[in-house]
């Protein structure tokens, strides 16, 4: 089994697979805990189904590079989703739901009308479930995914503590001059972002996964926002790690199989939860 | 000039005014609570003066360079809170996050500041522990010991012992009561009216009619009258 894995370390696309997979799990785990807390768990359902859509439009015009097309749409989506503004005609969790399931129908919708492809389904799958374009990044792919990756990382540390002080209270927040709308945006566009990002390796079907689980988990251990926070990036980044590896071996998607680790840590963070009570740090 | 004055101010949601043409003002160093029964638009008003919602007339004005990001202000406990995982040191720092503005951490002042708030708050004991594990009565403290990183001068309070049990009301107040001997200027909402109208310097009751005054007219008025004689009944009930 090492032989096996030693051997497929030695081609470029799995290592590039494995870099974009850790920063992709390392920015999707950032922003969970915050959406978790604000009750946005399905935002990145929602938003990804939005970027399914525009995927399709992209690749029925045959655009060279979606992401052109698929980034903007995807913050406009989560900017309008995002705006927990008190005049929107639907309210949170229905506009998710309603904005996902129009996105995922109309993508489906114009791939299967207008398509030239002669593999349509395969086309929708891989979408859905990223089932193999992770493996088949260009250097220029991973570059950009690295770029955009070092760029979250590095707004999340500069805006922490606005973006903990926004998510507890954002009465309080306002009420002592902080642009709580500011901030809102950024955590938008950064979402959107990720998502993007995230649907080259889970797909978007399995992104909100991505997002909450790594969250969710620490949330059974630790007790403070920033053990949480570090936590549940370390917890993704590992399972996302141990995700490829798997898919590697035993030759299953590699979205899935990412998923699938995260549920079973899940599973092993609420036993030690359970057990310890919770750590007071 | 006074700190904050509210000139005929209305307010409400859209078309329906809940407060019509109300005046009243507050002065460095008063304490004055805001009575009245639920739904009146008590937290409405608050809201008003913080800034967070526009008056539908009149206006509020600040005086003695008293700016919006100078004051306190302790909300109604949110229900996200319940299971936010947050320490109490984390908590109690972001009452600086107004002042902050673009700049990403606390400085070391800040963190002084924070740790001399949680002190008079006496939780110092408790600044590891996480805000969700502990009672209804420290949890206020926390939350008024972030208001106080943010007040300079002023601090407004939402129903600050809606939920505690008598022991920790009474200490809540005791804690309000000092710092307003202190010096902090202390508006606060309740309608646990006989204990809270003990500690005040000032009253405004709200209802159908208005008063607005010093407690000991208020005692005079005819809406206190009315109150303390409800409120006589129940006791004897």
């Amino acid at each position: 089994m090492t032989d096996k894995l030693i051997m497929y370390m030695q081609y470029p696309f799995v290592i590039y697979a494995m870099i974009v997979g850790v920063l992709i799990a390392l920015c999707s785990s950032l922003l969970g805990v915050t959406l978790v807390l604000k009750r946005f768990s399905f935002i990145g359902d929602g938003l990804s189904h939005v970027a399914f859509g525009a995927m399709a439009v992209g690749s029925v015009i045959n655009l060279s590079n979606n992401m052109f097309l698929v980034l903007p749409v995807t913050v406009i989506g989560a900017v309008l989703l995002l705006r927990t503004g008190k005049n929107t005609i639907i309210k949170g969790d229905a506009a998710i739901a309603m904005i996902s399931v129009a996105a995922l129908a109309f993508g489906y919708l114009i791939m299967n009308v207008f398509s030239t492809s002669s593999n349509l389904s395969g086309d929708v799958c891989s979408t859905l479930f990223g089932s193999t374009s992770i493996l088949t990044l260009n250097k220029y792919e991973v570059i950009l995914c690295a770029v955009l990756s070092a760029l979250v990382v590095l707004i999340f540390i500069l805006f922490y503590n606005k973006i903990f002080a926004v998510t507890f209270d954002e009465n309080f927040s306002r009420a002592s001059g902080v642009n709580v709308e500011r901030y809102n945006l950024l955590i938008a566009v950064i979402i959107a972002v990720i998502i993007v990002l995230a649907m080259n390796l889970v797909g978007s079907l399995l992104i909100s996964a991505l997002v909450i689980f790594p969250a969710l988990s620490a949330m059974r251990i630790f007790r403070s926002f920033k053990t949480v926070t570090i936590c549940s990036a370390v917890l993704s980044v590992l399972c996302a790690f141990l995700g490829i590896i798997v898919s590697i071996l035993f030759g299953t998607p590699v979205g899935s199989t990412i998923v699938a680790v995260d549920a079973c840590v899940f599973a092993i963070c609420v036993f030690i939860g359970k057990i310890m009570g919770g750590i007071r740090i | 000039m006074a700190l904050i004055t509210a000139e005929n101010i209305s307010i409400g949601y859209g078309s329906r005014t809940i407060i019509k043409d109300l005046n009243f003002s507050v002065d460095t160093g008063d304490y004055l609570c805001i009575i009245g029964e639920n739904g009146v638009g008590k937290t409405t008003l608050m809201k008003t003066m913080l800034g967070l919602m526009k008056p539908l007339s009149g206006r509020i004005l600040l005086g003695e360079g008293l700016k919006n990001n100078m004051i306190g202000y302790l909300p109604q406990r949110t229900t996200v809170q319940k299971d936010f995982p947050a320490s109490v040191w984390e908590i109690v720092l972001s009452g600086f996050q107004g002042r902050c503005g673009a700049r990403p951490f606390y400085d070391r002042k800040e963190k002084l500041i924070a740790k001399d708030n949680i002190e008079r708050m006496e939780i110092s004991s408790l600044s590891k522990r996480s805000y969700m594990e502990l009672s209804g009565g420290q949890q206020q403290r926390v939350l008024l010991a972030r208001a106080l990183c943010a007040a300079q001068e002023i601090l407004l309070l939402d129903e600050p012992i809606t939920g505690l049990d008598p022991r920790a009301a009474s200490e809540m107040y005791g804690l309000i009561s000092k710092l307003n001997k202190e010096g902090m200027t202390i508006i606060m909402i309740s309608h646990d009216i006989s204990e809270s109208v003990k500690y005040a310097s000032h009253v405004l009751h709200i209802g159908k009619n208005i008063f607005f005054g010093s407690k000991e007219k208020y005692f005079e008025s005819d809406e206190g009258k009315v109150f303390l004689m409800k409120n006589k009944g129940g006791e004897d009930r």
